[in-house]
């Protein structure tokens, strides 16, 4: 067969490149919600964390968000996203992404929190004392003046922990989930060529990537240039 | 703006405060009047900076009471924060918010912590840039400002919140000898407007000419205190005679 005939034969003949597309959208979709959840507790638990680092208050809080980021990075995600389907939502009839959301977004989370953390005890405690001393409470000084600063050093290592759950989400097809990968990998079934349609899956995350790195770049410089 | 002599703006009662094993304070009893101007001296490690920062609770007594405008702060079912806005404080390192320009770094408490709108702390703003002559910096950031500057657009941004008493940690010791003229004329300036101050400092040449009151600070409390004149010229502790000769 001719290279445009193994195209063809792969992605156009019963309309094959419906499985890529499909997929594509379900892995963005699962990417995305799972990084709004990632970001939104991956927040709360380092601000947790890091409130107890600096006062000593919320100590049971404390303790929870640490034995959590300890098991959620001490196991491998696709064991978490077994046991979040299979075991936890074992019983009640819940949607696969749902679970799968709920599995990526739970693990970035832990990953975020230790970011974040890290973020926000780099800044200098006079940051805390100039916010405080001018009447803001401890949370009015962590949104307006020491999250800002955080969120502008943290910028690489969060787009690097996006990039690593949009790569993550791979292993959705543990629990059959039709994501990108798996979209690939059952034209590879159908036609027993594996090389086009593999192939083609890893080009498209790379290019989701890339576009993504080249993205936080820009967001990067636009903020670096907001100060010196 | 008149000097209202004689009414206790701030009442300390017996504060202590350890860091663990370390007695930082040893049992403080002071009064600070309105528009009095109490400069704070003494050798390194005395607990002067802990004096003054127990003074708005960035550090929490370990013992003792602290009374503002007739308030006692320490009690814990007093929200500090309302207080802490009638509590200006400047610090050694200026501490201005790098990722707000400096007109930023000035209404950000007024526009959050009193409504103000954007409009009106701008207007604010601007005039107290003028005052210190810095108005044309109003859209720089505080990295494109020399320490001078630095400290100057920091004591702008506690005085737009209208505070009654400002609470000075070293302000000029982080600075280039040059620089340290203009941040001392701006205190003068505020002191003689008729505001409150309690300044730790090592500038005796600004403790003798706008102080008040002087208070020497050894061991975690007051050895000695006094008009600057009687300070200077009597001192009668022999720590702070001790002090003074090295200093002067
Ligand atoms: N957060 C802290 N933790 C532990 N010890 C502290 C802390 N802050 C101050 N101390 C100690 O308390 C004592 C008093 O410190 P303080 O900073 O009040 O002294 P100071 O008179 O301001 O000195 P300096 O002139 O060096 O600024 C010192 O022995 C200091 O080491
Ligand atoms: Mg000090």
């Amino acid at each position: 067969m001719s290279f445009g005939e193994r195209f063809a034969f792969n992605f156009i003949d019963s309309k094959r490149w419906t499985y890529i597309a499909d997929g594509l959208k379900v892995t963005l979709q699962i990417t995305f919600l799972a990084l709004l959840i990632g970001i939104v507790l991956g927040f709360v638990l380092a601000i947790i964390r890091s409130t107890y680092l600096k006062t000593g208050k919320l100590k049971i809080l404390n303790l929870i968000a640490q034995v959590y980021i300890t098991v959620i990075r001490g196991t491998p995600v696709v064991v978490q996203l077994l046991i979040i389907y299979f075991v936890i939502f074992g019983t009640v009839n819940v949607s696969k992404v749902l679970a799968a959301v709920m599995a990526f977004g739970m693990n970035s989370a832990a990953y975020v929190a230790e970011i974040v953390r890290s973020g926000i005890m780099s800044i200098d405690d006079g940051q805390f004392e100039a916010g405080r001393s001018l009447g803001f409470n401890y949370f009015q000084t962590m949104i307006y003046i020491v999250l800002p600063q955080a969120f502008k050093n943290i910028l690489p290592a969060l787009g690097n922990e996006f990039i690593v759950l949009l790569k993550e989400t791979s292993v959705a097809g543990y629990i059959a989930i039709q994501d990108l990968t798996k979209g690939g990998d059952i034209i590879r079934s159908r036609t027993y060529d594996a090389m086009f349609p593999l192939l083609t899956v890893a080009v498209i995350y790379l290019v989701m990537v890339m576009i993504f790195s080249k993205l936080v770049n820009m967001l990067e410089r636009r903020l670096r240039n907001s100060d010196h | 703006m008149t000097i209202n002599n004689g009414e206790t703006l701030i009442k300390v009662e017996g504060l202590k405060k350890n860091f663990g094993k370390l007695h930082a304070l040893n049992g403080v009893s002071e009064e600070i009047r309105k528009g009095e101007v109490v400069v704070v001296v003494g050798p390194s490690g005395s607990g002067k900076s802990t004096f003054l920062r127990s003074l708005n609770l960035l550090e929490e007594p370990s013992e003792g009471k602290i009374y503002f405008e007739g308030v006692d702060i320490t009690d814990k079912k007093v929200d500090i924060n309302r207080h802490r806005q009638k509590m200006g404080m400047v610090f050694q390192h200026f501490n201005l918010f790098p990722h707000k320009t400096i007109l930023q770094n000035i209404t950000l408490a007024p526009i959050k912590l009193l409504g103000m709108s954007k409009e009106e702390a701008d207007k604010k703003g601007m005039e107290l840039l003028e005052r210190v002559g810095l108005a044309e910096k109003a859209n720089a950031y505080p990295s494109q400002l020399s320490g001078g500057q630095k400290q100057r657009i920091a004591i702008v941004r506690s005085l737009a919140m209208e505070p009654d008493v400002m609470l000075f940690d070293e302000p000029t010791s982080a600075l280039d000898p040059e620089m340290v003229g203009e941040v001392l004329e701006l205190m003068k300036q505020l002191a003689k407007d008729g505001m409150t101050m309690v300044v730790v400092t090592h500038e005796m040449g600004f403790a003798r000419e706008v102080g008040s009151r002087v208070i020497f600070m050894a061991d975690g409390e007051i050895k000695e205190q006094g008009s600057p004149k009687e300070f200077f010229e009597h001192p009668k502790d022999p720590r702070l005679q001790e002090f003074l000769s090295k200093i002067l």
